[in-house]
């Protein structure tokens, strides 16, 4: 299938929903990993909206881009409940153990407070985790 | 055969969860995945036959399923931390299969649902302001006095919206009610349908939630005969934490950018595509079930202190030894909460304060733990209870910094649209690493004989602490909504109690 034809497909998916902009949006972020501007013109023409509309939406929320990273991503929270658990003094080596592969994303809050530090990878999260094992998970991203 | 039960919670899973019951499985065990009792530091937590072994990993289970085990802590509902809780919204916790309709009928469900069926809109209501519930989601708005003016409002279409977007850092109560118990949530939404007269509610869950939104996903598909003809339909977030301020969550579900209205309207008469709706929290509608279950309202309001009635499910997080979830009645101390309960830090420090109710919320010191949990009693003390987590930090904490974060946090997620939050976070990083500094020398073009009107030296850090009160005072009553206008809580908090955190070093 083309890119076009996946496009219009998800757009029709949730045209006929209430608000479907937003879940638009996200299955577009998740099957091209990104919403970049043909994406937005697309969608616009679709539910009747300026381009501007949409691209305002794009650009307000943390979870949507509009160029694809196709890194790795590691979302490390950096959250108060994280912060009193030490996170920070991880950082440095997190960034080390990233370098230039794997790119490394703040979070404010994954809901494992007492736990932390935590990340996610993927729908998949870790917690209790020190230098070591972070750096791990970086490297194993 | 042996029943291992195992909590699919996502913080038990971020622990291993998963893995130390796929080894039971392979040893021959029947693994049961239930709510997560929420003594996290337990996680993962293995329950046989009501006894509980944790925090559990895979080279463990020879040794419980064989008795050996050294990880027993005995009776798990017998445990202080749970034998001392008051459990009415969490009453299910660690009892049931979270997507067990079977589970959900055994342990009381939809007996509110049905019971309110029975007595109506009117009766529904009147129990609801009986029990004396507030809204759980941080302003503590009584909740029968908004289903009121919903159920009072003539429209062709009502909403019920359950705001889950729970953002606050130190809070996942939402989070474990919808992995842990999803149909109390939705017979909740369906209890106010039927109390307003909405027949169409959505669920807007933060994505930082894949667990949730995931589970209440099949949740409502499973459930949809029993609520019909009320329908619930989920939504994702996408990763803003202003998102969670009920107006920009109406403008985020309307497919727009999450920019917060201004009131009135109040979304009770225009809300969702300006529409009569009902927005509260995950807590305060899981709340519900209890309060219309037969003399629910009476016991509810029974619990408490003065204006704060019933149980508040309380999450015990950051550097605390025994963190998780404890619902109790209101009027608990923080003294009982951190020491007793909590164990104090976890790492084995002093602890220093402790933050209550999330970034917005102040920093509290030692001094004044004896406060009682009230929303009256820490609006006294300029403090807010919010969504009820409090994080703890021990001595090693730079509370300079975390003030710095307040600001930091505040610009990122400035939704922009009134000047004192959208620049004056900006500003208010930018003073707090010149009082860090020491206070501003003059530079630059500042200096050239032109600029006759400058001042003739630069800002001392008592002149710079000093401005950062004044912008505290702006963000305060400026800004539209509280992510500008209480920011400044935990900034003048951290100042007022650790002044020697802005000034040392
Ligand atoms: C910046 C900001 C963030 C908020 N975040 C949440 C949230 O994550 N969850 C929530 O229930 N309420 C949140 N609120 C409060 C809501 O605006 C609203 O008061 C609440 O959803 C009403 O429900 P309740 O009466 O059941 O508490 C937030 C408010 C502000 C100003
Ligand atoms: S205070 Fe901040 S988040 Fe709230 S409306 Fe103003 S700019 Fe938006
Ligand atoms: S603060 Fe890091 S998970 Fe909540």
């Amino acid at each position: 299938m083309s890119r076009e034809q996946r496009l219009s497909e998800i757009i029709t998916d949730h045209q006929g929903r209430e608000g479907p902009l937003l879940p638009i949006l996200h299955d577009v972020q998740e099957e091209f990993g990104c919403v970049d501007e043909e994406a937005e013109r697309a969608i616009a023409l679709a539910l009747n909206l300026s381009r501007a509309d949409v691209h305002g939406v794009v650009s307000f929320y943390h979870d949507f881009h509009t160029k694809a990273d196709s890194r790795p991503v590691v979302q490390i929270c950096r959250a108060e409940s994280c912060k009193a658990r030490g996170v920070e003094a991880l950082m440095e080596g997190a960034v080390k153990a990233a370098g230039e592969r794997v790119k490394l994303a703040d979070v404010y809050c994954l809901g494992l407070c007492s736990s932390g530090p935590n990340a996610r990878v993927g729908d998949k999260l870790h917690a209790r985790l020190d230098g070591a094992a972070l750096n791990k998970l970086i490297e194993n991203a | 055969m042996t029943i291992i039960r195992i909590s699919d919670d996502a913080l038990a899973r971020a622990c291993g969860a998963d893995e130390v019951a796929a080894a039971f499985a392979k040893a021959g065990a029947t693994v049961e995945r239930t709510s997560s009792w929420g003594m996290q530091w337990l996680e993962p937590l293995v329950e046989v036959d009501g006894k509980g072994f944790g925090p559990a990993t895979v080279d463990d289970v020879a040794a419980i399923l064989d008795g050996t085990s050294d990880k027993g802590i005995g009776v798990i509902a017998q445990h202080p931390f749970i034998a001392s809780q008051q459990r009415l919204t969490f009453a299910r916790a660690g009892k049931s299969r979270p997507l067990s309709l079977e589970d959900y009928e055994q342990h009381d469900g939809w007996v509110g649902l049905k019971r309110a069926r029975q007595i109506g809109s009117e009766q529904i209501i009147a129990e609801l302001l009986h029990s004396g519930l507030r809204g759980r989601g941080g302003a503590g708005f009584p909740a029968a006095i908004k289903w009121k003016t919903v159920a009072g409002a003539v429209a062709d279409q009502k909403y019920i919206v359950c705001n889950a977007d729970e953002g606050d850092s130190g809070t996942f109560a939402d989070r474990m009610m919808m992995e842990g118990d999803p149909f109390a949530l939705i017979e909740g939404m369906a209890i106010a349908g039927e109390a307003v007269g909405a027949t169409k509610g959505y669920i807007y869950i933060r994505s930082e939630y894949p667990d949730a939104i995931d589970k209440l996903r099949k949740a409502v598909n499973l459930c949809a005969h029993i609520i019909a003809p009320f329908e619930c339909e989920i939504r994702a977030g996408a990763g803003a934490y202003v998102c969670g301020e009920e107006t920009s969550l109406l403008n985020s579900l309307e497919g727009k950018r999450g920019e917060v209205r201004a009131k009135p309207p109040l979304p009770a008469l225009q809300g969702l595509f300006g529409k009569p709706t009902v927005v509260n929290n995950v807590l305060t509608l899981c709340a519900v079930h209890h309060i219309l279950a037969e003399g629910g309202a009476e016991h509810y309001q029974s619990l408490g202190i003065d204006r704060s009635k019933g149980t508040m499910p309380i999450q015990l997080a950051g550097n605390i030894k025994y963190g998780g979830l404890y619902e109790t009645a209101f009027g608990i101390t923080l003294n009982e909460l951190v020491y007793d309960i909590g164990g104090g830090t976890a790492s084995g420090r002093p602890v220093k304060g402790v933050q209550v109710g999330g970034p917005l919320g102040a920093y509290i010191h030692p001094d004044q733990f004896e406060v009682p949990f009230d929303y009256e009693a820490y609006t006294g003390l300029d403090a807010l209870i919010g969504h009820a987590g409090i994080t703890v930090f021990d001595d090693t904490a730079d509370m300079g910094a975390m003030a710095r974060f307040a600001m930091e946090f505040c610009a990122v997620e400035s939704c922009g649209k009134c000047t004192p939050c959208r620049i004056g976070s900006t500003r208010g990083v930018e003073l707090i690493d010149r009082i860090r500094a020491g206070g501003r020398v003059l530079e630059g073009v500042e200096l050239a004989p032109q600029m006759h009107n400058m001042p003739k030296k630069g800002r001392s850090q008592e002149d710079e602490i000093k401005l950062l009160e004044d912008l505290c005072e702006t963000m305060k009553f400026g800004s539209l909504c509280a992510l500008g206008g209480f920011t400044p809580y935990p900034v003048m908090s951290a100042l007022k109690n650790w002044p020697e955190d802005f000034r040392g070093k």
